[in-house]
């Protein structure tokens, strides 16, 4: 008998037995657009989804962050190793998370909040994008602590969806942020907060 | 065959279970209120975009490029999973996509598995399966999760448990978990609930389970749209992922992605972007699961592919817009469809799926779903990869009434007869009039046999007092 695998395949080649033409794709719509200045059309965007969002100047970040923590209320921070020394700020106890020496599950479900920056923001639709690079770490760092804080510098911020996958690498595990975590499962009304963190706070630098 | 794919064993044609349903003013109401509210939203969401036809437009054809070449896709996508690290297995239909999922989580150690909700693993009956090799499946989706405590089906692509308003949801969360005996009815408590009712199961599975929204041929990456992050974390935590996925599910590229990252969101929960979307590729050491193995699902999607016109509906990408706008879903609800897909889409994509089935039973399920539809094109309308729902359903009608005589095929015959010659035709008219006799508010209710076969299933508008043609020489003769 026959391995599925080629009984699958016999049977897609059958089934195309009339050769369907070959088809054109149109890509009519828009790739970028022009939709005016990015930065405050993604601060609108994001506060949208009711997550907290303010724009702050490069100098002013660690206190930014210092004061975000402390309106939070938070004691326990994780990280990633990689984020820049001056982000860790304050009278808070920073975990770093490393490849070499990564923390365990426990951990990170116990944290109070997770720190990152990210790799690319989507202004029309209020996304960040982390790519498991620079400064953002593994997927599970921004899953398990119920509040995210997340650091997003202008030139992240792109205007549209194509541009953002254009800059994008596939292969990294990719995570699309839009907003808190919510569910639409009760009567189809939106609520904030579910499996994933329940309070997402967006600083834009620049 | 042992289990019985796409629909649920013993379910009653459309016409019979529909009537059940209309009779549930409870569900008639919660679907009224569901509906009517994303509708507008989703209008709202669309109306944001000014090139969302020029989007559906290039949706469709993205779709139909990867049907046309549909072999060569998926072997591309195997090579490039398999190089990544993950490991690809081929499922001919449910039996043997069930056994292999079973056989995996055994090697795995594990007698529990979380799952994300996904059509696919419903489709197969992957629960039922686990359940009896003894492996318990748990739904954590929230709407899945209010099906599965409450032993109830879907009625929903997108929210299995659309039929259940927020008391009912408290009522089912308090008799089935413990510890939350003072829940209230609102829904941010209610997701709380659910929350504090799954993270010890995220932290402890060993073994994972989800569906695919998308896969990317070129590269092997896999893509899961969700909103709630119980995807995230199944995708994340576990060490072993196993992901259930039509054949059908291909794009060619990572660019393509870019038509239905937007196209998906919108027609769905009408948000600009769901609040989650996974994407991994094969297996990234230090970040995520060790072992990832793809299923690759046909269960009767290459017998759809062979219907010219029937193959455009594995272009859906399970946004459920269809099933929002139309008006017969509303009033019946989704388990009607006696299928994990209702509406419009499960109209078209049930029958085809299951076709060729030796369950009398199943087969006449299949041939009525075809009739559930007044034809209004909404749904192709709203169709984010614009599937022409009316002209399939008329296509798959043609087939089901096929050398049978159904009441709609000799009512058809017989106005053809009289409409050809213009005798005929007035003096059907005139005999015509004494149904006004019978009739009571302009309506005819039950009509004698043979008639009876047509008034089955629909009311008759009593004929006017008198006919248009009589009105006319009247007037203006």
């Amino acid at each position: 008998m026959a391995d599925a695998r080629s009984v699958i395949l016999g049977r897609i080649r059958a089934a195309l037995a009339d050769r369907p033409g070959p088809v054109t794709v149109p890509r009519e719509y828009d790739r970028v657009r022009d939709l005016g200045d990015v930065l405050t059309l993604f601060e609108k965007q994001v506060a949208d989804y009711r997550a907290v969002v303010r724009r702050v100047a490069e100098s002013a970040l660690p206190a930014e962050i210092e004061s975000s923590l402390t309106a939070h209320g938070v004691r326990v921070m994780v990280t990633p190793a990689d984020v820049p020394t001056w982000w860790r700020v304050g009278q808070f106890v920073w975990s770093l998370d490393a490849p070499m020496s990564p923390l365990p599950n426990a951990a990170l479900d116990r944290a109070d909040g997770v720190l990152t920056g990210c790799a690319v923001a989507i202004a029309q639709t209020g996304t960040i994008v982390l790519d498991a690079g620079y400064a953002q770490g593994r997927r599970a760092l921004t899953l398990l602590p119920d509040y995210h804080l997340c650091v997003v510098h202008a030139d992240q911020v792109v205007a549209t969806v194509p541009e953002a996958l254009a800059r994008l690498e596939s292969t990294r595990p990719l995570t699309f942020i839009s907003g808190p975590s919510a569910t639409s499962d009760i009567e189809l009304d939106r609520v904030e907060g579910v499996h994933g963190p329940r309070n997402l706070e967006v600083l834009i630098v620049g | 065959m042992g289990r019985n794919p796409v629909t649920w064993l013993g379910s009653p044609t459309f016409p019979n279970a529909a009537r059940d349903a209309l009779s549930d003013v409870q569900l008639r109401g919660n679907l009224a209120h569901a509906t009517t509210t994303i509708r507008t939203k989703r209008a709202a969401a669309v109306a944001e975009l000014p090139d969302w036809q020029r989007l559906r437009e290039s949706g469709q054809a993205i779709k139909d490029e990867v049907l046309s070449n549909l072999d060569s896709y998926l072997e591309r996508l195997e090579a490039a999973v398999t190089a990544r690290g993950g490991i690809v297995h081929w499922a001919r239909d449910a039996a043997e996509a069930n056994e292999i999922v079973l056989r995996l989580v055994k090697e795995a150690g594990a007698s529990e598995v979380v799952k994300v909700k996904s059509m696919a693993t419903a489709e197969i009956g992957l629960n039922e399966a686990l359940e009896e090799g003894g492996v318990s499946a748990i739904e954590t989706d929230l709407a899945e999760l209010i099906v599965q405590l409450g032993d109830d089906r879907p009625s929903h692509i997108l929210v299995p448990a659309i039929h259940r308003n927020r008391s009912e949801i408290r009522d089912i969360f308090r008799s089935r978990m413990s510890g939350v005996e003072d829940l209230s009815d609102t829904p941010a408590e209610l997701a709380e609930a659910a929350r504090a009712h799954l993270r010890r199961k995220f932290l402890s599975a060993k073994v994972a389970i989800s569906g695919a929204n998308f896969a990317v041929a070129d590269t092997g990456s896999v893509v899961v749209v969700e909103s709630e992050g119980n995807g995230r974390m199944c995708l994340t935590l576990p060490e072993t992922l196993i992901t259930v996925m039509g054949i059908e599910k291909l794009v060619p590229t990572w660019s393509d992605l870019e038509v239905f990252l937007q196209l998906l969101p919108r027609s769905s929960t009408a948000e600009r972007m769901n609040p989650y979307t996974s994407v991994w590729t094969g297996v990234t050491p230090g970040d995520g699961p060790r072992k990832f193995h793809l299923v690759l699902l046909d269960n009767g999607r290459t017998q759809t592919l062979a219907d010219r016109v029937g193959r455009q509906a594995l272009r859906c990408i399970r946004c459920s817009a269809c099933l929002n706008v139309c008006p017969v879903y509303e009033r019946t609800g989704g388990q009607a469809y006696g299928s994990v897909y209702p509406g419009p889409i499960g109209a078209i994509l049930t029958p085809q799926l299951g076709a060729g089935t030796d369950d009398p039973q199943t087969a006449a399920l299949l041939k009525s779903l075809p009739f559930a539809s007044s034809l209004c094109g909404a749904c192709y309308e709203v169709c984010p990869v614009r599937i022409d729902i009316p002209s399939v359903l008329v296509h798959l009608r043609g087939k089901a009434v096929e050398g049978t005589h159904t009441p709609e095929s000799v009512a058809m015959a017989a106005a053809s007869w009289v409409m050809q010659s213009p005798a005929r035709f007035r003096l059907a008219q005139r005999a015509a009039s004494v149904l006004r006799l019978i009739s009571r508010r302009g309506k005819v209710k039950r009509l004698p046999w043979p008639g009876s076969k047509w008034t089955d299933s629909r009311d008759l508008p009593a004929p006017a007092a008198e006919t248009f043609s009589a009105w006319w020489r009247r007037t203006r003769g």
